[in-house]
């Protein structure tokens, strides 16, 4: 066990570390160049550098290489390429405006490396029912979990049974100040948690950056942000998150911890009825009050989000959003382990 | 926000129920008839009962979640 104990301590350390010491420089790189956009949730004009995928990636890079000397497992290797690669689509993204169709497509290129490292089971693992094989399909599943867990957006089909617990993306999460970084730092601790259930120590182990790297990004990302992760940051942590799902086998249960993230996604998609961008929609779903609180709005053309459902009792400040949110994703987290312990059970 | 605690358990006994299909009876699922291509065959009729139940279970998320939220999408 300790031969397991000290990788894990290392990278933890290396992974929350990195990112803690290159923001702030990465920060000031960024103003001085102008790379700034406006937080439209201030009544300032405040704007905030972007991105911050920079610092993330170089975080789990690190983390990753190390913890790939000590176990030289294929499973990190793909990790790496996969994150790097979406880390790259989502840095191009983030500089020019890209078609709808540049994400979808390329991350789907970027899965790749699972398959050509045979980094994947193809049995899907169920709660209470155990193990079905799904030779044919397993191509097609991994290749779209990459898009799935690191996009804006939505997709329906192809996925068995998660597609109608998925279908949304850590980037359409990433709406207000903290909330992509914190709802992570939930999320992947919470698989990590499951993967030890699961006794899979080795991928748990190599689950844990990403925990520690959002947590750290969190710092500078929460409320008053000091930096965004942009579309770089997003996908770097929805691909590495949808990686580790499937190198370790737990792609129901990673979906169960996403849960309020899919929530969104649903009721986007059930409300404009079409697949489309975040920025192709007119309507606000939302709005400010003279407080600078937010609102739901009445628009009937507005799309139907999860910050919207949240805000149809009464105003509330982005924090205490933000707030409900990782409540939710803490319940939905709880769900995820309870789901974990059964599947040692069986029916 | 108890409507979206609500609809997160109701996603997640549904998830279960659907690992429940998937295992019990789709998993087992076999054709042999054809030759070598019976795992083509198979596959296909799987991949389209998958995805018929796919479309349902978004039809029942759909349906929950007009019961759920019915007060609040009145906007």
């Amino acid at each position: 066990m300790i031969e397991l104990i000290i990788p894990a301590i290392i990278s933890c350390i290396l992974a929350f570390f990195v990112v803690y010491f290159t923001t702030p420089p990465l920060i000031k790189i960024l103003v001085k160049k102008n790379y700034t956009v406006k937080d439209m949730n201030k009544k300032e004009n405040v704007m905030v550098a972007r991105p911050g995928g920079i610092s993330i990636i170089l975080g789990l890079v690190v983390s990753e290489i190390v913890l790939y000397g000590f176990f030289q497992l294929n499973e990190i290797l793909a990790l790496i390429i996969t994150t790097t690669a979406a880390f790259l689509i989502g840095y191009v993204d983030d500089r020019k405006v890209m078609g709808g169709w540049f994400k979808p497509v390329t991350l789907a290129i970027a899965a790749l490396p699972i398959i050509f490292l045979g980094a994947y089971d193809s049995d899907l693992a169920f709660p209470l029912f155990g193990d079905v094989q799904i030779p044919l399909l397993y191509l097609g599943l991994i290749i779209f979990m990459i898009p799935i867990t690191g996009n804006t957006l939505l997709y329906l089909g192809l996925i068995i049974f998660m597609i109608p617990i998925t279908g949304n993306t850590i980037n359409s999460i990433d709406v207000l100040n903290g909330v992509a970084s914190g709802f992570m730092v939930i999320a992947s601790f919470t698989l990590s948690i499951c993967l030890f259930i699961l006794q899979n120590y080795e991928i748990a182990i190599v689950s844990l950056p990403l925990g520690f790297v959002s947590l750290a990004f969190y710092k500078y990302h929460k409320i008053p942000s000091k930096i965004f992760p942009g579309d770089s940051g997003a996908l770097t942590f929805g691909a590495m998150y949808g990686v580790i799902a499937i190198i370790g086998g737990v792609e129901i249960i990673a979906a169960i911890a996403l849960l309020p993230a899919v929530i969104n996604s649903f009721l986007f998609l059930s409300s404009v009825k079409r697949v489309v961008e975040h920025r192709e929609i007119k309507g606000k779903p939302v709005e400010h009050t003279d407080d600078f609180k937010l609102k739901a709005t009445n628009d009937k053309t507005a799309p139907v989000t999860l910050v919207r459902l949240i805000l149809a009792g009464e105003p509330l400040t982005e924090k205490q959003i933000g707030f409900a949110i990782f409540k939710l994703a803490i319940f939905s987290g709880i769900l995820a382990i309870i789901s974990a312990f059964m599947m040692g059970v069986s029916l | 926000m108890s409507g979206l605690y609500g609809f997160l358990f109701a996603m997640w006994i549904l998830i279960i129920i659907g690992g429940g299909i998937m295992v019990v009876l789709l998993g087992p699922f076999s054709i042999q008839q054809y030759g070598d291509f019976h795992w083509i065959i198979t596959s296909g009729i799987k991949v389209t009962i998958a995805l018929v139940l796919v479309v349902m279970w978004i039809l029942i998320l759909s349906k929950l979640k007009n019961y759920i939220f019915k007060k609040e999408l009145k906007f």
